[in-house]
């Protein structure tokens, strides 16, 4: 993976204009995009929340089975996809809820999911295809945004919203510059 | 209570299907009925849980009086009852279930839980020439990519399983890349009846020489890789490449759920074959399966389509075999929708 750009805008005499708390990795293969999970997971506590976005193919999947195993699910290997199902729930040191929302057209259909319930709850939640749901989302949480940037390569955004994922995102920035 | 006449009432509500057959003997169809709820998801490009649920639950009284009606049987004859209770989408599965505990209290009989996948390796046995035990069973379908060793009813043991996406699954998100519309297996067996297979050398994934699971999302990264490639340098998709695609991609699911399907026979030393579930019934698939079954000297065993797909029939085989061996759930029996096998 190569770095992380803790981007900090400065305007031209030099001086902080606003730092913006995103972070962005370039993956270059699929396992490298499993072991940046890896390590967000690892930084992961009961009650967070992440968002995913990504078309198809852009491995959200392998970003999955890596927070999954930074959470200490085992065999994540088999962590599949949901989409038949909707949520697949795993147990790690805390639970884990994979939901995916690739077959929902839209927040209607996710109400009456439940949802709520999986976000409160004494586990981690995960959500594929997040933006379909934007109302239904808790304030507070981790948006990983998942871009194509080549036939091997992905562009993985991280955008914290609310002081504990800011707080995450600054440890998941400084390990990486170590 | 004891069984009498042998007569089960099953129902599946697993996925999108409603599905309730009256069987005789766990053996003899009296009647099958599925109300496709397709045409409802078509518009939407997928099932839709909370659609999903809701026909369900407007579908089974009229199915359920259907297939008693077809029958000719009526509740009063009824041994038992068969539901699925996973894995499936909840909300779905809970329809089912609660109909069938419903009416067990009502009528006073038994009724059983069983496990979608094994209702799918149990299908064969509505055939007129069932397979003997032990044999290598394949389950692929929308949620399924699993190959197992069938030893007896209940006694099964999974050989390997999909890692990623469910073959069906990949047919699904495919066909949705393409713009082809759902269910997408049909549409591209479909397409590629036109299609020339080896226009594009997709990649097959067997993640080792001899594993058994099965890993999918690499090869739809590549349709997706393919289709934003030509997408840049030019407007729009001809038929003829669309068919293309769809044949070539197809050709590379196939290639490898034939290879690993024949890898586990070889592996078990079991020259018994059955392959099932809603991909099974894909026009390809079958044939390739055919002749590398001839070529192999293997017994190939598949269901004909209608049972390869969701329906209740196959609910009622396996039910039938554990309420005869006393197995009986309670009320207190909930659904899973990760229910493993």
């Amino acid at each position: 993976m190569s770095g992380a750009n803790y981007h900090e805008q400065k305007d031209e005499k030099g001086e902080e204009l606003q730092e913006s708390k995103d972070l962005v990795f370039h993956s270059k293969s699929p396992s490298d995009t499993l072991r940046l999970g890896r390590r967000i997971g690892r930084l992961l506590h009961q009650g967070d929340v992440v968002a995913l976005v990504g078309e198809l193919g852009t491995g959200k999947t392998q970003l999955i089975k890596g927070l999954a195993s930074g959470i200490g699910v085992r065999r994540v290997h088999y962590l599949t996809s949901p989409s038949f199902v909707l949520v697949n729930e795993y147990t790690g040191k805390i639970p884990f809820y994979h939901i995916d929302l690739f077959r929902l057209g839209g927040e209607k259909e996710a109400q009456g999911l439940g949802l709520e319930e999986y976000f409160q709850g004494k586990g981690v939640t995960v959500i594929e295809w997040a933006d379909r749901i934007p109302s239904l989302l808790p304030g507070e949480l981790l948006w990983i945004y998942l871009y194509y940037t080549g036939k091997q390569t992905r562009s993985i955004e991280l955008i914290p919203k609310g002081k504990r994922y800011e707080e995450l995102l600054r440890k998941c920035g400084v390990e990486n510059v170590k | 209570m004891a069984m009498k006449k042998g007569i089960i009432l099953a129902i599946e509500t697993s996925c999108d299907d409603t599905g309730a057959a009256i069987l005789l003997d766990g053996r003899k169809i009296l009647s099958n009925v599925v109300s496709s709820q397709v045409s409802i998801h078509q518009k939407y490009g997928g099932v839709v849980p909370e659609l999903a649920s809701r026909s369900h639950l407007e579908a089974i009284v009229p199915i359920v009086t259907e297939a008693l009606g077809r029958a000719g049987v009526t509740l009063k004859e009824i041994d038992g009852i068969a539901v699925t209770q996973g894995p499936g989408l909840v909300g779905s599965l809970l329809v089912g279930l609660s109909f069938a505990k419903s009416i067990a209290f009502a009528m006073g009989i038994p009724f059983v839980g069983v496990n979608h996948v094994e209702a799918h390796l149990s299908a064969i046995f509505l055939e007129e020439e069932p397979p003997r035990f032990p044999f290598i069973g394949l389950v692929v379908s929308g949620g399924h990519t699993s190959l197992f060793r069938v030893d007896g009813f209940g006694k099964v043991v999974r050989l390997g399983q999909t890692r990623d996406d469910a073959a069906g699954e990949a047919f699904d998100k495919v066909a949705k890349l393409l713009g082809l519309g759902y269910p997408g297996g049909p549409i591209i067996d479909e397409l590629s009846k036109r299609g020339n297979p080896k226009a594009i050398r997709f990649p097959r994934a067997f993640l080792g020489k001899n594993s058994l699971d099965f890993s999918f999302s690499g090869l739809k990264t590549a349709v997706v890789h393919f289709v934003k490639t030509y997408q840049e340098s030019s407007e729009k998709f001809s038929e003829g490449l669309l068919c293309d695609i769809a044949s070539s991609f197809q050709e590379a699911v196939v290639d490898v759920l034939v290879q690993k399907t024949i890898l586990a026979s070889k592996q078990e030393g079991i020259r018994r074959i059955v392959i099932s579930g809603g991909v099974a019934a894909n026009r390809l698939f079958r044939e390739r399966m055919r002749e590398e079954a001839l070529n192999q000297k293997l017994k190939l065993y598949i269901p004909s389509p209608q049972l390869c797909t969701d329906n209740a029939a196959m609910v009622g085989v396996i039910g039938y075999e554990y309420l005869k061996q006393g197995i009986r759930s309670d009320y207190s029996t909930n659904a899973y929708s990760n229910l493993p096998l």
